[in-house]
């Protein structure tokens, strides 16, 4: 996954490859393993995806540690971990005007540590604020030229609407 | 003539001169006009021409509500047709033409049609294209064709681009005038989070034109202190040259905001507001009605208030001489702003019989005539007014007088902008006192909560004095201090849908209701008269409010007359529907930013650049790209594909996978979950084992097929077909979260997690063992196996399956692994000969050896008995989806078609989609047939075409041959055999 930028009225970066993992299971079994954020939130490396369902993040080099400590903890429970580090593409946008001309969100009302499982134009994504008041936003990897294609052609003219 | 004032125009900026060109010929204007006010200031008062008799046309308005001052803008990449000159700013070197005229505007020789407008009454589509039959196609289609629509339509490509834009508030309010003005001040300081559009350029409305006096100082100075507070606050958001387009459910709203329309600027041209409101308020005023007096179409009639708007707005006068024509007070304010400015108005004729109230009074203080209970029997001129004959509005036209002039003001009252309101069925009630039809605001368009989701506020209301309106606003915006506001005493309106009264046929076949369609009030007095009650009917047969303006000016009027003509009242005839977008919008900005490399997403496996510098020839497979074949220097499509079957059959092929669907399936009950959605037995498969499966819908029909894995004790991989990944993943997830929710099952679709590599050929195993680090030997992994391993230091799960029939493993490697490992590949089998193959050679290898693939052998209507799959549907099982279905009697049945191969006696390919016909003609006479092609091939194996068909108790006869006519003539004769051509016994993929 090729690393890029592009500086607009915002700035779109494409991150480097980080570590995934899909954790599914009751949450209540799933505490035992990782600390379950607030619904619709991320916490730490942990982000809610749906009521049986976690996103782990970690650096690419350690996923395979990762999902061996995380399935060993969960012996005994209903559960899935699968490594879906590699079907992912990760960007980070400087302004959230960008991603409210693609993403239809309520994105000038998100705090930091909110996460929205939504569209990107015409695919699927995430995307979370954080303490900085950037975003991150993660779809596959398949789609990852066309994420950098509308995040760049938006990126590249304001709104002025948050702060206009 | 029309010209600019040497003062006045609060709009334009008289230092900033800008230069501008109309048909071709250099004009200027300033800073601050709309192309109607600069051409207007330029003495161009004649500005198309109508669309059925070409009948010469100026503005009407100077607003949205435009009906006849429409323009082609530009050019090549951003030529725009139909743009209305009332809402265009003038910038520099913008550049107009006059639509609908051949060969000029000022000679058009379709006027002729105005000649014969008897024989071009309502309905004469429908009258006149009738008969004879042959005609419609070949004259008068291509005539009405040609004659069409008023603008060009664009044949460059456009070069603007759009955007979207997603927003979301406590309270949206339509509409910049003073009642929009208010609602979004009063919300604002309740704390709400708001957010106000406004169509044009500037804020305030109607109001600082009027002369309005608000909390004691001139509405445009109010107006400038409520957008200076608006500003001030953070959560407030304001945007000018913005449109409230359309209302939708969910207080859901399209705003439609011009960029760069009035600039050269760069960026997007349009952006597409989408806006998700708690409420909203439609501030969005009135339109004022024209009168119907024979020859109001002739330019120099302009509505009374656009008269004055040009006056004050933009210094423009009209023409020397305006006679003022009306049925209510409000017109008395154009006559006195002409008279300020110095404009002569020699007469007023009000229709009402006692006069106007306050405004008449100082209209007759400034010296101005006022003549009641009079009207226009008919103005007089051609390209412009040259004068108006006066009538008894009462009596049958009889002229009294005759005054020359050259502008005629006309005013037959104001109504209320309802569209908003109306768009998510808000309902209108008829209010006889103030002559329109305004919102009921206890039927207003419900919302989830039950209440309306929409109020009006202001003249949207109804409500037309300035106290009223910021009343209206500020109880509508949720209450708080109303500013107090001078308002004249208006005395009542009265109807007036004809002028005069009893006008003749011949006066009423000249009295114009829709300028831009060309529909009068004889014409729909005749749809009346034959038939056409329902006003939508009446509508349709006339044309009335059918074209760009969608009857802004004409609805009214029109309804108003067809009541009259029926002797029934105004409510019961009712408007027709009030549908999106209030004014077009662009289809520009509908796309937004899907054009060009972002039209689609395209999907891209790992490989996917190897492919592109390899010489792929594309296919799209779902939304991904597949390499159809790899074209080498010099060869055809056809060699390619007949090349990479026979060296993959011979040697070694590579064939990128990856998009294989793969799915995840965990959980103790996931055996028993499989065993429902495969029509075979996955619950028994052992661990390292795969089989290949079917998936049926619950209606029996064969809808994916794919090879399952099982991984561990209580962990399957199911692989789907590349385009059925996402949808079997929701089919299975539907069935878990609604039907079987107390079962353990989890699934991921892991599909891009993993490259896939299929390596198939003779020397398949030869070149993994090259690359070495796992065992790979018929012993290790046997046929139908799985092993985790590693190949070339890349950690790898092989699975030895064939989908060629040939020695084949399909190695799954982590997605970014992928192209290292198919570079590997390439390198390490070089000396084994090895290539890479696309999708027509998989198909080809895979009819070979009588496969069947979904979407060709399958239809959605085919269920895996026809295809002789019951070797795939377990006997043992009680239950699997699509089980119930199969047993149907018209499912179990053996007159349905079933799988065959199919051999051209002469060693040509069938056809695609080829019918084989049978004896005889159905009840529709057309041909019988018995069976159809569903995959039909030249095999390069074999060198003779192959195919596989749906036959009518094909299986029971093998050997009798069939025939398939060809599309243009000719037919194939094909020899019914079984469908697996090529090692019916199995032996080259299982060594």
């Amino acid at each position: 996954m090729s690393e890029r930028v592009f500086e607009g009225a915002a700035t779109v970066r494409q991150l480097p490859q980080r570590g995934m993992i899909t954790v599914r299971g009751d949450m209540t079994d799933l505490a035992k393993a990782v600390k379950v954020p607030a619904q619709g939130t991320v916490a730490g490396n942990v982000a809610w995806m749906s009521p049986d369902e976690l996103l782990v993040m970690c650096p690419h080099e350690e996923v395979g540690a990762q999902i061996d400590a995380l399935r060993a903890k969960l012996i005994g429970t209903h559960h899935l971990v699968e490594d879906v580090s590699d079907a992912r593409a990760i960007f980070e946008i400087s302004d959230g005007e960008t991603l409210a001309k693609l993403c239809p969100v309520d994105v000038a009302r998100m705090e930091p540590g909110r996460f929205r499982r939504t569209r990107l134009a015409q695919i699927a994504c995430a995307f979370w604020k954080k303490e900085d008041g950037s975003f991150e936003l993660v779809c596959f990897s398949s789609v990852a030229d066309y994420a950098w294609g509308v995040l760049s052609n938006a990126a590249a003219t304001p709104v002025a609407h948050f702060s206009g | 003539m029309s010209t600019r004032l040497a003062q006045g125009g609060r709009f334009i900026d008289r230092s900033s001169k800008l230069n501008f060109s109309f048909n071709g010929r250099k004009l200027a204007g300033y800073s601050g006009d709309t192309l109607a006010s600069a051409l207007l200031a330029n003495d161009q008062m004649l500005m198309g021409r109508s669309f059925k008799y070409h009948r010469p046309r100026s503005v009407v308005t100077s607003d949205a509500s435009e009906p006849n001052a429409l323009f082609n803008l530009g050019r090549e990449g951003s030529f725009e047709p139909n743009a209305r000159g009332t809402m265009t700013e003038l910038f520099g070197g913008l550049s107009a033409e006059s639509q609908n005229h051949f060969p000029s505007l000022e000679f058009d020789v379709g006027a002729i049609n105005a000649k014969l407008s008897r024989f071009l009454p309502a309905g004469f589509y429908y009258k006149m294209f009738i008969h004879p039959r042959p005609f419609w196609k070949h004259i008068y289609e291509p005539f009405i064709r040609k004659s069409a629509g008023l603008g060009r339509a664009p044949k460059a490509r456009d070069e603007s681009t759009y955007e979207h834009f997603y927003a979301f508030c406590d309270l949206l309010v339509v509409g910049g005038g003073v009642a929009g003005l208010q609602a979004a001040l009063t919300a604002g300081r309740a704390g709400k989070d708001v957010l106000l559009l406004e169509q044009t350029e500037n804020w305030g409305g109607r109001a600082p034109v009027d002369d309005i006096e608000i909390d004691g100082k001139p509405a445009g100075d109010w107006v400038d202190a409520a957008v200076a507070e608006l500003a001030s606050m953070p959560n407030v958001k304001t945007r000018l040259r913005t449109m409230g387009a359309g209302v939708y459910d969910h207080g859901y709203v399209l705003g439609y905001e011009r960029l760069t329309d009035h600039s050269s600027g760069a960026g997007p041209r349009h952006r597409l507001w989408r806006i998700r409101a708690g409420h909203i308020v439609t501030a969005t005023g009135a339109i004022e009605r024209p009168l119907s007096f024979a020859g109001n179409d002739v330019p120099g009639v302009v509505l009374a208030s656009a008269v004055r708007d040009y006056v004050v707005n933009w210094g423009v006068s009209l023409g020397d001489r305006t006679v003022v024509v009306t049925n209510n007070d409000d017109a008395y304010r154009t006559a006195i702003a002409l008279k300020r400015a110095g404009v002569e108005v020699p007469l007023i004729l009000d229709a009402r019989a006692a006069g106007g109230g306050v405004l008449a009074e100082e209209a007759k203080a400034l010296g101005i005539r006022v003549e009641n209970g009079k009207g226009i029997a008919e103005v007089k001129g051609g390209k412009r007014v040259s004068g108006v004959a006066i009538c008894a509005q009462a009596g049958e036209g009889a002229t009294l007088e005759e005054i020359a002039c050259d502008v005629v003001a006309m005013s037959g009252g104001w109504s209320p902008v309802v569209h908003l309101w109306s768009h998510c069925g808000g309902k209108l009630t008829w209010d006889a006192d103030a002559v329109m039809f305004k919102p009921d605001p206890e039927k207003g368009p419900i919302g989830a909560d039950g209440t309306s989701f929409v109020s009006t506020a202001g003249a949207a209301s109804g409500v037309l004095s300035t106290a009223d309106v910021l009343a209206d606003a500020t109880g509508k915006a949720g209450g708080g201090d109303v500013p107090s506001a001078s308002d004249p005493e208006m005395a009542a309106i009265e109807p007036v849908w004809m002028m005069p009264q009893g006008a003749s046929y011949e006066l009423r076949s000249k009295a114009w209701l829709d300028f831009q369609n060309d529909v009068k009030v004889s014409d729909v007095q005749l749809a009346a008269q034959e038939g056409f009650e329902s006003v939508e009917h009446a509508k349709r047969y006339t044309t009335l409010g059918m074209a760009t303006d969608q009857g802004k000016l004409s609805n009214i009027n029109g309804l108003s007359v067809l009541s009259n003509a029926l002797g029934s009242d105004i409510p019961q005839v009712g408007t027709t529907t009030f549908r999106p977008p209030y004014t077009p919008i662009s289809m520009g900005a509908i796309a937004g930013e899907a054009r060009g490399e972002i039209f689609q997403p395209l999907r891209k496996t790992p490989m996917h650049g190897w492919h592109e510098e390899n010489g792929a020839h594309w296919e799209p497979v779902g939304h991904w790209r597949r390499p159809y074949t790899f074209l080498l220097e010099g060869e055809t499509v056809e060699e390619a594909v007949s090349r990479e079957v026979k060296n993959t059959r011979q040697a070694l092929g590579f064939l990128d996978a990856s998009t294989l669907g793969k799915i995840i399936v965990k959980g103790p009950d996931a055996g028993k979950f499989l065993d429902m959605m495969y029509t075979n037995m996955m619950s028994n498969l052992k661990p390292g084992r795969c089989r290949y499966g079917l998936m049926c819908t619950e209606n029996g029909f064969l809808t994916d097929d794919g090879v399952v894995a099982r991984i561990d004790d209580d962990t399957w991989l199911c692989h789907t077909t590349s385009g059925g990944a996402d949808h079997i993943h929701q089919h299975m997830e539907e069935w878990l979260q609604t039907e079987w929710w107390d079962w353990k099952v989890f699934t991921a679709n892991v599909t891009e997690q993993y490259a896939q590599i299929a390596v198939v050929g003779p020397n398949a195993r030869k070149v993994l063992e090259k690359l070495g680090g796992m065992d790979v030997s018929a012993e290790a992994l046997p046929f139908m196996g799985w092993a985790d391993g590693a190949l070339a230091g890349i950690k790898v799960r092989a699975y030895r399956i064939s989908f060629s029939g040939e020695l084949s493993y399909e190695i799954a490697v982590p997605a970014a692994q992928g192209r290292a490992l198919w570079d590997a590949l390439h390198e390490a089998g070089e000396e084994f000969g090895a290539m890479p193959y696309g999708t027509e050679a998989l198909h080809i290898m895979r009819a070979e050896k009588g496969f069947i693939m979904i979407g060709d052998e399958t239809d959605g209507t085919v269920i895996p008995q026809d295809l002789g799959l019951h070797w795939a549907i377990s006997r043992k099982k009680e239950d699997f989806l699509g089980k119930r279905a199969q047993a149907r009697s018209f499912m179990d049945n053996p007159d349905r078609w079933q799988l065959v191969g199919l051999e051209t006696l002469d060693g040509s390919v069938i056809p695609d989609g080829a019918y084989a016909v049978a004896d005889g003609v159905n009840a529709n006479g057309q041909r019988n047939v018995q069976g159809r092609v569903t995959s039909t091939y030249h095999s390069p194996t074999l060198n003779r075409g192959i195919a596989m068909g749906l036959v009518h108790n094909g299986p029971d006869r093998m050997g009798e041959v069939v025939t398939f006519p060809k599309v243009g003539g000719g037919e194939v004769k094909a020899k019914i055999v079984s469908p697996v051509f090529y090692d019916p016994e199995g032996e080259k993929q299982n060594v």
